[in-house]
């Protein structure tokens, strides 16, 4: 039981109440409610793809918070020379667990969410192309980051870093069941992931409405489809590489450490292979967000569409052939390194040419200062700032001297958050009273702008500075010897602002549930794109009749030649079932992950065998469609209408 | 109008805050002190400046069109919602980009070739073989037969090679002023050239996370006259006690150490190291890697 819990920390034991009274908590309101007949129809079985998205956005939004804390507790750890606040042991834990929760639970989700909430409504289709197997990619994400997040308070969390290089991750230097869980985590979720891919991707390929040729598709739509190919083809690398790894951990094989032959280089190679392209990979469809608020709140048509386009496929494509840059001071030749070098600028061409389209899209328009285009203004200096040190950082030989520095993680947070984050939260306040509604309210959508926007700022710009003073990453603790202590400590308090920004985003969400600005138009912002010309929340299947979708910016034209979206007479609606086996085969996942993780070979199998009776189970259901009768649909349109 | 204007102050501010911390000494990779780390320098001062050719002007084309076409009732700027495209513009910012990444890439792989080659020819170099251990580094000076843990000294104005490995996790060998880093990985001996045009003490610090004592992993590089330099091999040499095997298996131990010095090792012992992390199933080539620094094997 010693090995089992974590002891020893008052943080921990904490978390471990915290964690004890959140459950009983869930658990009672649920009871006294009588509310688990509806979690499990309503939630836990749904394929519906608005529900999915929701449940998303709400593991993404609590993965923000965890990682968040885990920032804030660096922080603090950092704010002065010698601060006896965390163990080293507690933080390297914590610099790892905040890396990966950010990018693969917090990052990625979030990207699903968004995929969900507006890729059938944008194309004007009734669901993805596989609901039951988009299911199942939200259950294993699930599972996969409940199974990464135990890991702190049962086992103890993985501690040698987010991208876990061995031989510092082999059982010779991290015996204990950290980074099985780590392995474990991410492969569940990574299956969950590469299904996402392949299920966006076919649904955009096929399921668009008529008319709509991929060259009149809404940027966002482009923008994941670029996603889901990279995903695609760098998905398989992450897990064979940390396939690979647990065969070295669990059978002792010898693939990443030199004794027996092996190679460490290797593995830092594939999983830069995956790990360069999982950063384009969150970062396209925020393009492709900026792209339609930018539109959108400037009343004017995108400027350089085909440009757009061409960009974001040659981001995709290139996002392959740079991944090397990660490690120029490995040592390859100077030819290897000056080709990684090149490529690596010249991602900042077609970058660079979409600053360009979006400033021109503004340019001779009318700009609503909305939320999401509040986030998406933000972004722009932002970026480019972020992306002009990602220049810098490419020149090889400079890299010598930024690699592993406070440069490189000022670099990475600012293309990140600036990029990334900005981007998704844009997307969230503009599709959110699609999905919910109602508008989050603005005056503490302002707040939480500023505060993030400030500390943003406070916060990495003197990481670029300490990075010149020579600080690297992942020290625990430094002198005062090196000058280092005043841009710690308004590092710290940057963080803090944002860490109050995003509890105000909480708060407006939360008042918006109750006082936020209803929608009853279905088009809130005078949108352009097909998603705004069906009610909000839509009804379950999204289009009463699948539109006609001849134009760019189709719901737009729609508008100026005065067609109205409803009909007079409906047909019957062909819709996919729920189902309760993709949640039971990713529980099964989990108990094989907890397992494997422990070395409980037994459970492992047992949980094996269990995806194996749910995948059989699966194929012996025949029935797993149904049809919403004409009449219903009818009657759920009238509804609507007189809403509206 | 008054917003922008305080725009632009608060904006020069910063840049000369930026500019006055530059010239702070603290700010050590802005004060190289030896020609590997002033290439490097040169390098960074170049791509910023092409960078900042880019950043200012679209900033302040933000700025400019953010305040203009706000939609504002009596907003009297152009309003034309359907034009969008201009085959100059596109050409222009597709052109822009290409050329300052054409001019910047050309110089990178000027350096990164040139920074293979030891700094300078005309002097005999010297040779230290660096260990990164859990947690401490150990020196081998093989010429001289000496070994200091966590210090190196270093005569100036010679080009010092240093040979790269590790007998724990890969760590990563830097000394900002004096140039970039090299990863330490085990099984392997990588080259890296550094040089220091003046005497003085230079920090030195492990780059790569290797686990709970990465964050004590720091050094001095103390450049002295050749003189002085030699004196100090000499005292070293006289007065430190024997670095013996038993001694480096201790030292090895995961755990922090103070700076020594000893006045010999066991003969071998750095390529014993280098091949028992798995450098015996390496081929020459491989072993000793394509270096971005490294020089044709001579001996």
């Amino acid at each position: 039981m010693k090995d089992f819990f974590v002891t020893g920390d008052p943080l921990i034991y904490g978390a471990d109440a915290a964690i004890v009274v959140t459950v009983v908590a869930i658990v009672f309101v649920l009871t006294y409610f009588k509310k688990w007949r509806w979690l499990w129809r309503e939630w836990i079985t749904t394929v519906d793809h608005k529900k999915i998205g929701i449940m998303y956005i709400i593991c993404s939004l609590l993965m923000l918070f965890r990682g968040g804390v885990d920032a804030i507790l660096m922080r603090l750890q950092l704010a002065m020379p010698d601060t006896k606040f965390l163990e080293s042991q507690h933080y390297n834990e914590i610099f790892t667990t905040h890396g990966t929760i950010m990018i693969l639970f917090m990052a990625m989700p979030f990207m699903f969410a968004l995929f969900n909430w507006v890729i059938p409504l944008q194309i004007g289709a009734r669901d993805v192309a596989f609901p039951y197997l988009n299911a199942l990619s939200f259950w294993l994400f699930f599972f996969g980051a409940l199974l990464f997040n135990i890991s702190f308070v049962i086992g103890g969390s993985p501690d040698a870093g987010w991208l876990a290089y061995p031989p510092l991750s082999e059982l010779s230097h991290s015996p204990g069941v950290g980074e099985n869980f780590y392995i474990w985590g991410i492969q569940i979720s990574g299956i969950g992931s590469l299904a996402s891919g392949i299920n966006f991707l076919v649904t955009i390929l096929k399921m668009r409405a008529p008319g709509m040729k991929l060259m009149k598709m809404p940027l966002f739509s482009w923008s994941v489809l670029a996603s889901c190919i990279t995903i695609i083809f760098t998905f398989p690398v992450l897990t064979v590489t940390l396939a690979l790894l647990f065969v070295d951990r669990f059978f002792g094989a010898h693939i990443f450490t030199m004794d027996g032959g092996g190679n460490p280089m290797m593995y830092v190679n594939l999983i830069w292979m995956w790990g360069h392209p999982e950063v384009y990979i969150v970062v396209l469809p925020a393009f492709g967000i900026y792209s339609e608020v930018v539109s959108t709140f400037s009343k004017k048509k995108i400027f350089g569409y085909t440009s757009m386009v061409f960009s974001m496929m040659i981001i995709s494509v290139l996002s392959y052939f740079t991944w090397v840059h990660h490690f120029f001071t490995m040592g390859a030749g100077a030819d290897v390194n000056a080709f990684f070098a090149i490529t690596t600028m010249a991602i900042g061409i077609p970058t660079g040419v979409k600053v360009f389209n979006w400033l021109f899209t503004m340019f001779r328009g009318r700009i609503r200062m909305t939320q999401p285009m509040l986030w998406t203004l933000a972004f722009v200096p932002c970026f480019l700032v972020g992306g002009a040190t990602g220049v810098m950082l490419a020149v090889a030989p400079a890299d010598y001297q930024y690699h592993n520095s406070y440069f490189l993680i000022a670099h990475f947070h600012q293309t990140l958050i600036g990029g990334v984050v900005f981007g998704y939260l844009a997307g969230l306040y503009y599709w959110w009273p699609k999905i919910f509604g109602f508008k989050l309210n603005d005056r503490l959508g302002k707040w939480a702008f500023w505060l993030w926007n400030i500390g943003f700022y406070v916060c990495f710009m003197p990481q670029y500075a300490l990075g010149f003073m020579g600080m690297t990453r992942r020290v625990y603790t430094y002198g005062w010897d090196m000058g280092w202590a005043p841009y710690n400590l308004v590092s710290t308090v940057g963080a803090f602002l944002m860490g109050i920004g995003f509890v105000v985003q909480g708060w407006q969400i939360i008042y918006s549930i109750k006082r936020g600005e209803r929608d009853l138009t279905g088009d809130p912002w005078n949108g352009r794109t097909l998603e705004w010309s069906i009610p909000s929340p839509p009804p379950v299947y999204n289009f009463a009749k699948i539109p006609e979708a001849s134009e760019q910016d189709a719901w737009w034209e729609m508008k100026k030649k005065g067609i109205k979206p409803t009909a007079t007479s409906y047909e019957a609606i062909h819709m996919p079932k729920n189902s309760g086996i993709p949640f039971l085969m990713s529980v099964c996942w989990f108990i094989a992950g907890f397992g494997l993780t422990f070395h409980w070979i037994w459970i492992g199998l047992a949980g094996l065998a269990g995806v194996g009776i749910c995948l059989l189970a699966r194929s012996f259901q025949y029935k797993t469609e149904y049809y919403i009768p004409a009449k219903e649909v009818s009657r759920i349109e009238a509804m609507y209408r007189r809403g509206a | 109008m008054k917003k922008l204007a305080m725009a632009k102050t608060s904006l020069l501010l910063l840049l000369s805050a930026c500019l006055l911390a530059g010239c702070d000494k603290r700010f050590i990779l802005l004060h190289p002190k030896g020609p590997v780390a002033q290439k490097e320098y040169d390098l960074i001062v170049l791509s910023a400046i092409l960078c900042a050719i880019v950043v200012i002007p679209v900033l302040a084309l933000l700025v400019f069109i953010v305040i203009r076409y706000r939609d504002k009732p009596g907003n009297k700027a152009t309003y034309r919602p359907e034009w969008n495209e201009s085959k100059w513009l596109e050409v222009f910012w597709w052109g822009i980009p290409i050329v300052i990444i054409g001019v910047l890439g050309f110089y990178t792989a000027k350096t990164t070739f040139a920074l293979v080659k030891p700094p300078v020819t005309n002097v005999k170099p010297v040779t230290i073989q660096v260990t990164s251990l859990d947690w401490k580094w150990l020196f081998q000076y093989p010429d001289q037969k000496i070994a200091t843990v966590n210090y190196a000294e270093i005569p100036a104005g010679v080009p010092v090679q240093f040979v790269l490995t590790s007998d724990a996790p890969m760590n990563s060998f830097w000394v900002p002023q004096l140039g970039g880093q090299e990863y330490t990985m085990p099984g392997m001996a990588m080259r890296l050239w550094l040089q220091a045009d003046k005497p003085g003490t230079y920090y030195g610090s492990g780059a790569n996370f290797t686990g709970k004592g990465f964050a004590h992993m720091k050094f001095k590089v103390v450049a002295k006259p050749q003189s002085e330099f030699l004196a100090w091999t000499k005292q070293v040499k006289k007065t430190a006690p024997a670095l013996t095997k038993e001694g480096y298996e201790k030292l090895a131990r995961q755990g922090l150490a103070e700076k020594t010095a000893f006045s010999s090792y066991p003969a071998g012992l750095f390529e014993e190291i280098v091949d028992k992390n798995g450098g015996k199933y390496m081929s020459h080539e491989m072993k000793h890697g394509h270096g971005h620094m490294h020089q044709h094997d001579e001996n």
